[in-house]
């Protein structure tokens, strides 16, 4: 637009009002969408919040009563069986995969937790005695590694809609911007090239206009003013179109 | 920064750095995993008071930069505390970084590094 310095101010048509007004049509709509998404992203993040703070509350619980079973098989086993445990624990059975979910166009990836099946590390703990015990006690904690692993979806999903809710907020306007640059750019190619082949038709107009009237003029001597002045309203038409096409260029 | 596919398929396995009840308890709900032979890794830590805290941080960085199989990371509250700059600073979705009670240390929310975020989101 600073290419209109210099030049007359841009021609008010009804092209350029529609125009403008389809733009701003636009510039609108899609406010109100990112608005949207930016509500919806919002709405789910302070749900995972609230459940984050629930789920810490539970995990405190859950990983009491799973220190108090610990606390049970040494007692009912006579002894510390950490290290033992250490040393048979080869083969993850308690695994976790993980899947998607679609958030208005965010992918937020969820944990679930599955038992691996067939891998049994310590079947021999607890032979000799408390083998109940730590049956119950592998139970107590499998279910608190559940919550955990709850828990740390939550978590994920949590860091996840933070950062995309940041980036949609201040949504890049300047990826917005770019955008209709380049849409600007390639209209701009389109409207010179136009502008070239109507301003070689209008010139050919012109001519042919001027050649008429000088035909009419030497036939009919005695109506000269009527002719210059249909020849002035001529020309002011065909300027006129031209400035309009002018306005295009200095608008876009 | 939708997370690709890539970050996180080949995550399946919890990890943990912990003391001693700790570690046993989840290793007895089958977390525990030692990789194949040549360099077996294993993909726990048992952490007490004689424990140095670089050794706490060379674990931490290798569950959470290192190792690309590790979805989640559980570590007891009171060793997080010991490294407390290295787990603010880790803010990547993968793996996730939970900080979990242990028996002799009750969980103490004020001190967790996302709920302190939940909390300062919420304006308390």
């Amino acid at each position: 637009m600073s290419g209109a310095v210099g030049r007359e101010a841009v021609f008010p048509t009804r092209q350029s009002l529609g125009l403008m007004k389809n733009k701003l049509k636009g510039a609108e709509i899609g406010h109100s969408l990112l608005k949207r998404k930016s509500e919806a992203l919002t709405k789910r993040f302070r749900d995972i919040t609230r459940r984050i703070d629930e789920a810490k509350q539970k995990m405190g619980r859950v990983m009491q009563i799973a220190a108090f079973s610990l606390a049970e098989v040494s007692y009912a086993v006579g002894g510390d069986i950490g290290y033992q445990i250490q040393e048979s624990a080869k083969q993850a059975r308690f695994r976790v995969r993980t899947k998607q979910e679609n958030i208005s166009g965010v992918l937020l990836p969820t944990f679930e937790s599955y038992t691996q099946e067939g891998v049994n590390d310590f079947g021999l703990t607890g032979l000799g005695k408390g083998g109940q015990q730590i049956q119950r006690c592998r139970e107590t904690y499998a279910r608190a590694v559940e919550t955990l692993v709850e828990l740390a979806s939550l978590q994920t999903a949590f860091l996840i809609l933070d950062e995309v809710i940041k980036v949609v907020n201040r949504r890049d306007i300047n990826s917005e911007l770019d955008e209709l640059d380049r849409e600007e750019f390639y209209r701009l190619k389109k409207v010179s090239g136009k502008k070239k082949r109507d301003v070689a038709a209008a010139d050919a107009e012109i001519l042919a206009a001027r050649q008429k009237a000088e035909q009419e003029q030497a036939e009919n001597p005695k109506e000269p003013a009527a002719t210059a002045t249909a020849i002035f309203a001529k020309e002011e038409e065909t300027t006129d179109v031209l400035g309009e096409q002018e306005d295009n260029d200095v608008i876009f | 920064m939708a997370a690709s596919a890539a970050m996180y398929k080949e995550r399946q396995f919890l990890a943990v750095i912990g003391d001693e009840d700790s570690v046993t308890g989840l290793l007895l709900a089958g977390i525990g995993h030692v990789t194949e032979p040549p360099d077996s890794q294993r993909n726990f830590l048992v952490v007490d008071s004689k424990t140095e805290t670089s050794e706490i941080e060379r674990a931490f960085q290798n569950f959470t930069q290192e190792r690309k199989d590790i979805a989640v990371l559980l570590i007891n509250q009171h060793i997080a505390e010991r490294i407390r700059h290295s787990v603010d600073a880790f803010a990547d979705p993968f793996p996730a970084v939970l900080e979990i009670p242990s028996k002799d240390h009750p969980y103490d929310p004020e001190k967790d590094s996302v709920l302190k975020r939940v909390r300062r989101l919420f304006g308390e």
